[in-house]
């Protein structure tokens, strides 16, 4: 058990900007150039956040951020952080919902933001080879003349890079049919906590020995800095059609949503949207969401034009079946962008609604669906404390929103407690923690009410493999003081729990 | 050293770092949830790729500064401050409908309260801003002066000698408008239609009316072609768009009520405008005067009746355009497109023009790097933006690139001409006059 000798390990402390000694800066200077160095108090301000939600994520400034331009000054940037002993936290478009990208200890945040090129693109082995700073559309964008897209489609697709894409796994709509980012990364240029650089996956579809590239797709940062990402490239398909159906009543989408899977149709996406959400989303967006439906669902279905066809009459039929009482099809892009453009503001536009709002990011077997959201229901009444539901219906993956306002006090304690609730009825029927936005420091301490102790010792025994001293992206995923000499407490509980024994 | 969250910060509220005269709204800045999402689609932050020029970067410096934890004399939020190009394209995305365009004018009217700026952009501004653009005959003599500067051969003399340079004033020589036509003043002409349905008046502009006369005379043919009685009342002046961008409200609140009084004569014709800024401008003059218990509600009518170009003669639609045989593109002014959110109407007529072989450039909503004054205070920034644009253009293979904004076509027109390039930079008003005297009987094409 050599190998979990973490005695070794050191406890990170805090790093702030009046303990980085100008020679750091310096020395940080000469490795990227002093245009590409922000360590002044009020630069270092718009760093101290990322996307997630004020009452969820404490802001934190950095002592210092980089932007590296190349490969070789991210190798340098990592150098002279472990010389100094500092945290380094990567960063993208800072959308984050998890504060993956907030330094919690401090540190050097290396913003990957100028390392921004699409390198080369292989229609006919469908790759590209991008930089992590590229966006997620523009890559899209960019393969579009050639008939390609980039299938990982989170809703801030039009901000987010795919390196922070890599670090949370995350997905999207249409990851139902097209699975998340892991199943679109084939392999990744890395610098590791040592300041090396390493490839790791390539251009074959199988490889031999560990699947690395899994391991780093969905680490949060906390393995090394994704310098460079070979993609797949997905074809475009003949024929999209969008579908929205209105129904009087959550349970009859949900209702719905059983029953197109259950037919054997995989739809490219399934989305649903209940009232709330569609009187934030509509007003704004003006989409043609019926104002008064209790539920809206949107299907895509795509292929071959007949296919799509023969598709979209059956789930209009199974729609009315279940109780619907419009199902309008978009064929044409204009149609189709206007449709999906509702969807896709829905989150950022509970800012409409309230103050604030909170998000969670559960899954629960599909299904399950319909009580769990009853039960949302239920919690809602409850607290006292409105929530909307806005998700990816086809796979389970919930998106509760809760909507409060952060000046007040006793809202704030509705919202932790019904958020506690919540997870726990998720984990109770089998779900999980998150579907596509990662723990970060929100979730962190949740991770014990899904993972016993043995788990998450596996987990930190590959954080330990990659980064022994634990410097990239420290306070993250683990629970709180997980990473410090507890771990080892942990896994000999797990192991005593197992086989009573303590192994020494 | 601690530091202040989000929790610890909620007590302070108010304005602290500003005063309490036309401050950002604390409660128009809370609407930020700082979801990121305004990103990719600002000018200055997909050049730099930095957080702090970026909308929420500068929302949540302009937090800061109301929350005091941040200095309003700082260097860093006077340069962000002015480094943004009021483009508003965040504003068109944002999905909690943040109002950024009032809340850094505002910023920058606090700005403008206590700093000196140094002496040579000082003067440029004060010329270009409190004489030129506030009195309209001045306006025309500067339109005449570089008229003639530009047909004499003075302007080779003056290039050369690099006199221009030294005075820090070589891209703002270089921007000065290539004139099109006798200037338009209003109240001298007037259009008739041929069957009137109904009578329109035309905002004339500064540069527009001066600089570019033809354009508008352009725009109220079109005008007349569909149905209207067209004429350009008397009294009015510059909309004062760059002196509310830059957040001069005192002289802008002057000439908007000046532009209400001249308009109020016939209070049930649209005001249809030819230039993007403008009408962004005029269509938020209840905004600007929202404090003003005698204009309050006439500015609040007056903005109601304000129309683009593009926008009234899409929707009046009762003329049919001739052909054109050429390949053109179209390029999305920034207060057309976020500010007035109009990317459809302009895309129909052009549509409308049979034979018209028309073809979208890459980023056409991305700034040019024109915004106003912009690339005269800001040359690098402009420049970088505007080649980006020029390579986008020339990228698309057409002949012609169409816009709806005297200050975007300057910037465009400048900038392909150094790239050694001779595609044409023509206002949508010309061009549809064009088009539709295509369509002319005996029109022979
Ligand atoms: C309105 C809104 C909607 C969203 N919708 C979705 C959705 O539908 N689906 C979804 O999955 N997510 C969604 N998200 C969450 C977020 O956009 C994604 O997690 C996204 O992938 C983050 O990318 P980013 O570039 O902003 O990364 P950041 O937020 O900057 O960073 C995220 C994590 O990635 C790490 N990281 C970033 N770059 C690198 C790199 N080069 N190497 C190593 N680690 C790196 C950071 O350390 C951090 O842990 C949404 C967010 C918002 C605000």
């Amino acid at each position: 058990m050599a190998q979990y000798a973490y005695e070794r390990s050191r406890t990170i402390h805090r790093f702030d900007s009046d303990m980085i000694s100008s020679p750091l800066i310096s020395s940080l200077e000469r490795a990227v150039g002093a245009a590409n160095v922000f360590g002044d108090s009020s630069d270092l301000l718009v760093y101290e956040y990322d996307g997630s939600v004020d009452a969820a994520v404490e802001t934190s400034k950095p002592a210092a951020v980089v932007l590296p331009q190349t490969v070789e000054q991210v190798a340098e940037v990592v150098r002279i952080a472990r010389t100094n002993n500092l945290p380094i936290v990567p960063r993208g478009a800072g959308t984050g919902l998890s504060g993956g990208s907030v330094a919690q200890s401090g540190g050097i945040v290396v913003a990957l933001t100028r390392m921004a090129q699409i390198l080369d693109v292989d229609y006919d082995n469908r790759i590209a080879l991008v930089e992590p700073g590229v966006i997620n559309l523009e890559l899209s964008d960019w393969v579009k003349p050639g008939g390609y897209f980039f299938a990982p489609d989170p809703s801030s697709q039009r901000a987010c890079t795919i390196g922070g894409n890599v670090a949370e796994n995350s997905g999207g709509p249409h990851c139902l049919k097209y699975g998340v980012t892991t199943n679109h990364i084939l392999g990744l240029e890395v610098v590791d906590p040592d300041g090396k650089v390493r490839w790791i996956g390539g251009k074959g579809e199988e490889q031999a020995g560990y699947d690395l590239t899994g391991v780093f797709v969905g680490s949060e940062g906390m393995l090394g800095i994704v310098t460079k990402a070979l993609v797949r490239l997905t074809p475009k398909p003949e024929t999209i059609s969008v579908q929205l159906a209105a129904f009087p009543t959550v349970e009859g989408a949900s209702l719905a949503v059983s029953r197109v899977i259950g037919a054997g149709i995989l739809p490219a996406a399934l989305e649903m949207m209940d009232n709330l959400t569609i009187q934030a989303v509509e007003p704004a967006f003006h989409a043609g969401y019926p104002m008064d439906a209790g539920a809206v669902l949107l299907v895509e279905t795509d292929g071959v034009t007949e296919d799509v066809e023969d598709t979209a009459r059956e789930i209009e039929r199974i729609c009315f079946e279940t109780g619907a009482t419009l199902v309008r099809q978009a064929i044409t892009e204009a149609e189709r962008d206007l449709l999906w453009k509702g969807r896709k503001m829905a989150i950022a536009a509970m800012g409409r609604l309230a103050p604030s709002y909170y998000l969670h990011d559960t899954v629960v077997p599909r299904t399950k669906l319909p009580q769990t959201l009853s039960q949302v229901d239920e919690i809602s009444k409850d607290f006292d404390l409105p929530i909307a539901n806005v998700f990816h219906a086809g796979d389970g993956n919930l998106h509760p929103l809760m909507l409060f306002d952060r000046m007040n006090k006793t809202d704030i304690e509705k919202v932790v407690g019904a958020s506690k609730e919540l997870i726990e009825y998720c984990v109770s029927i089998g779900g999980a923690l998150s579907g596509e936005h990662g723990i970060g420091t929100e979730k962190r301490d949740y991770m014990t009410l899904v993972y016993t102790g043995e788990d998450l010792a596996a987990m930190a025994g590959i954080k330990q493999a990659f980064d022994p001293n634990g410097v990239m992206n420290p306070e993250k995923l683990f629970p709180k003081g997980y990473m410090c000499g507890e771990v080892r407490a942990h896994y000999n509980a797990a192991l005593a729990q197992k086989y009573g024994i303590y192994p020494l | 050293m601690s530091v202040p969250t989000s929790a610890d910060l909620k007590d302070v509220g108010g304005i602290v770092g500003f005063t309490d005269i036309d401050a950002p709204e604390p409660e128009l800045l809370k609407a930020c949830v700082h979801c990121g999402m305004c990103l990719s689609s600002c000018p200055t932050y997909r050049i730099t790729g930095q957080e702090m020029s970026s909308p929420r970067g500068r929302l949540w410096l302009m937090s800061a500064v109301s929350q005091g934890r941040l200095s309003i004399d700082d260097p860093l939020f006077q340069e962000q401050m002015y480094q943004c190009l009021n483009c508003r394209a965040c504003e068109a995305v944002c999905p909690s409908g943040v109002q950024y365009g009032p809340l850094v004018e505002a910023a920058r009217y606090q700005i403008e309260q206590r700093l000196d700026r140094p002496a040579k952009q000082r003067i440029a501004r004060k010329v270009m801003l409190d004489w030129t653009f506030s009195d309209m005959r001045k306006m025309g003599a500067v339109a005449k002066m570089t008229s003639l500067y530009q047909t004499t051969g003075l302007q080779k003399v003056a290039r050369k000698s690099g006199v221009l340079k030294l005075l820090g004033l070589s891209d703002m020589e270089k921007m000065a408008p290539a004139t099109r036509g006798k200037s338009l003043k209003p109240g001298t002409e007037a259009w008739t239609a041929a069957e009137p349905v109904r009578a329109a008046s035309l905002f004339n502009g500064c540069i527009m009316g001066t600089a570019f006369g033809d354009t508008n005379r352009a725009a109220c043919r079109v005008m007349a072609r569909n149905g209207a009685n067209v004429d350009i009342p008397e009294c009015q002046g510059c909309c004062g768009a760059l002196q509310v961008h830059s957040g001069m409200f005192d002289t802008a609140r002057d000439m908007a009520r000046a532009n209400i009084d001249a308009f109020e004569a016939e209070p049930d014709r649209p005001i249809v405008v030819t230039a993007a800024g403008c009408g962004s401008t005029l269509k938020e003059y209840g905004h600007l005067l929202k404090d003003d218990p005698d204009y309050a509600d006439r500015a609040h009518d007056f903005a109601g009746r304000v129309k683009d170009f593009s926008e009234y003669v899409a929707a009046e639609n009762r003329s049919t355009p001739g052909p054109v045989r050429r390949k053109i593109t179209y390029q999305d002014a920034c207060h057309l497109a976020h500010a007035q959110r109009i990317t459809a109407q302009p895309r129909t007529l052009l549509k409308s023009i049979p034979d018209l072989e028309f073809v979208e450039m890459r980023e056409s909503s991305l700034c040019c790097g024109s915004a106003g004054i912009y690339n005269i205070l800001r040359p690098e920034m402009a420049r970088k933006l505007g080649e980006r644009k020029v390579n986008h253009i020339i990228e698309t293979g057409a002949t012609e690139v169409i816009t709806a904004n005297p200050g975007c076509a300057i910037q465009i027109a400048t900038l392909l001409r150094e790239a050694g390039s001779d595609i044409k930079v023509t206002h949508i008003a010309d061009f549809m006059d064009e088009a539709y005297a295509n369509g002319e009987p005996g029109a022979g094409i």
